[in-house]
């Protein structure tokens, strides 16, 4: 981490502990590094109390090593599994009234912009899929419909995984969860069509499965974000505790619905934000 | 404006210790602080300070993201002053680096956390705290916590208008009153020889 960015006060070293000193000087603020360079920098999330073999922490530490420039960004979190891992991460991040959190980012967006007008910050909602497709799908839609310069990222694991397993909009149909004994009576919401029709000018599904296509997503949702509207990235990751497989099986699980056919790694760009990425990567590669 | 009958005492309070400012105590004014709950002439607060951090056995200054990240001009001068209180005083340092709630647990033994204070007090079974540098909404939330939990004396330096759930508050802390207060304590560990910088306790 640049130590212009961020320094201890002269006296103090000694005394802070280990991971802020390594946050100071390994840490990705400021620098050039990304999913490749895992394990040769300090992250900005190393514990959490998730389950052993959560999908859903693996493609948080994927998603926090991807972010263009973590110093200038404010993640808004919502209810759910994630949260529990948002009282580890290192980047200012918001915790929200379940199913508020798009609102609270598009505020907070432009409150950011009046604040600090010569910069820009980076808004990036993640959120569970329960609180973004369902209890929060007003104000999520709302923010695409007033194309606001945010980025939301769904935890896609199908379920109400915190509230101990009820269906979500995100489940299949027929999912049978602790709390959804008869099966769910209906499809998954389509939200990667409901956001490229409401306004988001970037939409992509992955998961935790490809980890470079995930940064390379995240990254251009949030570059995107800033210059041309809103976008959506919704990330598949299987919960083995609520679906009741071993917390190794997690990436198989994945490989198996991909050839099914019922989890598709997608990516929409509208022609205007083509052409923004087109010219940022043109530029990119030219380096 | 009657005066507050509440006193803000070393506790344990029980699990919910109402704000002082619900029960009436109200901030000092410029050049003024407040002694458990009571509106004083800042110098008899510097006093008391000094003889607080002088009789304790083990002394812990809790230094806060305002003056551990030289994030602007005159921090590292702030910064300075602190530490040279905190040798004065012969007391230990154990930082709040930021506010996160860290969960499920924080490392009691080198950091403390405003949102579970209690921890760290427990842990390092400190008997006397000190609050600098740190955001007065976090600064009231932990200075209650430690009042409902724990037997410790609190002391807040405060940059602002002072922390009413303190034990003892400055108000307006810069690094010449971290300086004048220095000061204070080196004339009495002066008078009190056994109990001159550094020969508290350790563990
Ligand atoms: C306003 C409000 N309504 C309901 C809840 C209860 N609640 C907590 S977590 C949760 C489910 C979260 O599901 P999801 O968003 O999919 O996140 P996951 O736990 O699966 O990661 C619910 C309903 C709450 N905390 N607040
Ligand atoms: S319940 Fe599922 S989503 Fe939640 S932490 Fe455990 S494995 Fe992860
Ligand atoms: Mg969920």
């Amino acid at each position: 981490m640049s130590e212009s960015l961020f320094r201890i006060s002269p006296g103090f070293e000694e005394v802070m502990p280990v991971e802020y000193r390594e946050l100071v000087t390994n840490g990705p603020c400021g620098r050039e590094v990304g999913v490749s360079d895992l394990g040769t920098f300090k992250e900005l999330i190393e514990e959490h109390p998730l389950c052993a073999g959560c999908n859903m922490g693996l493609a948080l530490r994927l998603i926090l090593a991807s972010l263009p420039k973590p110093e200038d960004t404010v993640i808004v979190g919502s209810t759910g599994c994630s949260s529990l891992a948002f009282t580890q991460v290192a980047v200012h991040n918001i915790h929200s009234l379940f199913g508020n959190q798009n609102a609270v980012a598009s505020g907070l967006k432009r409150a950011l912009r009046l604040r600090f007008p010569d910069k820009v910050k980076d808004v990036v909602v993640i959120a569970g899929d329960g609180a973004t497709v369902d209890i929060g799908l007003d104000m999520v839609m709302q923010s695409w419909f007033r194309r606001e310069r945010i980025t939301t990222i769904m935890l896609d694991n199908e379920v109400y995984a915190n509230t101990g397993g009820q269906e979500s909009g995100m489940s299949p149909q027929g999912t049978v969860l602790n709390m959804a004994p008869l099966g769910k009576r209906f499809p998954k919401v389509a939200l990667p069509e409901i956001a490229r029709e409401a306004g988001c000018a970037y939409v992509a599904t992955i998961s935790p499965a490809q980890p470079k296509r995930l940064e390379r997503m995240v990254r251009r949702a949030i570059l995107t974000a800033r210059e041309v509207g809103p976008t959506y990235v919704q990330i598949f990751c299987p919960c083995p505790t609520n679906f009741k497989f071993r917390p190794n099986e997690g990436l198989q699980k994945i490989k198996q619905r991909q050839k099914e056919g019922t989890f598709q790694v997608r990516e929409y760009v509208s022609p205007e934000a083509q052409a923004f990425l087109a010219e940022l990567e043109g530029a990119d590669h030219e380096k | 404006m009657t005066a507050s009958e509440y006193r803000v005492l070393p506790g344990p309070e029980g699990y919910l210790p109402p704000a002082a400012a619900c029960m009436g105590v109200m901030l000092p004014e410029p050049g003024e602080a407040l002694v458990e709950g009571k509106i004083v002439p800042e110098e008899d607060a510097l006093q008391k300070i000094a003889e607080k951090l002088l009789a304790a056995r083990n002394p812990v200054f809790f230094p806060g993201p305002l003056v551990l990240w030289a994030w602007r001009e005159g921090v590292a001068e702030k910064a300075k002053a602190v530490v040279e209180l905190v040798e004065a005083a012969g007391a230990r340092i154990i930082p709040m680096p930021d506010y996160r709630p860290k969960y499920p647990m924080i490392n009691p033994a080198v950091e403390i956390n405003p949102n579970h204070p209690n921890l760290t007090i427990w842990h390092n079974r400190i008997d006397v705290g000190v609050f600098v540098g740190v955001h007065c909404h976090y600064a009231n939330v932990a200075l209650k916590i430690i009042r409902g939990g724990t037997d410790c004396y609190t002391i807040a330096l405060c940059g602002e208008m002072g922390h009413e759930d303190a034990m003892i508050t400055l108000r307006d802390v810069d690094a010449a009153k971290l300086r004048r207060l220095t000061e204070v304590v080196k004339t009495r560990a002066q008078a009190r020889p056994a109990r001159a910088a550094g020969a508290h306790e350790r563990r």
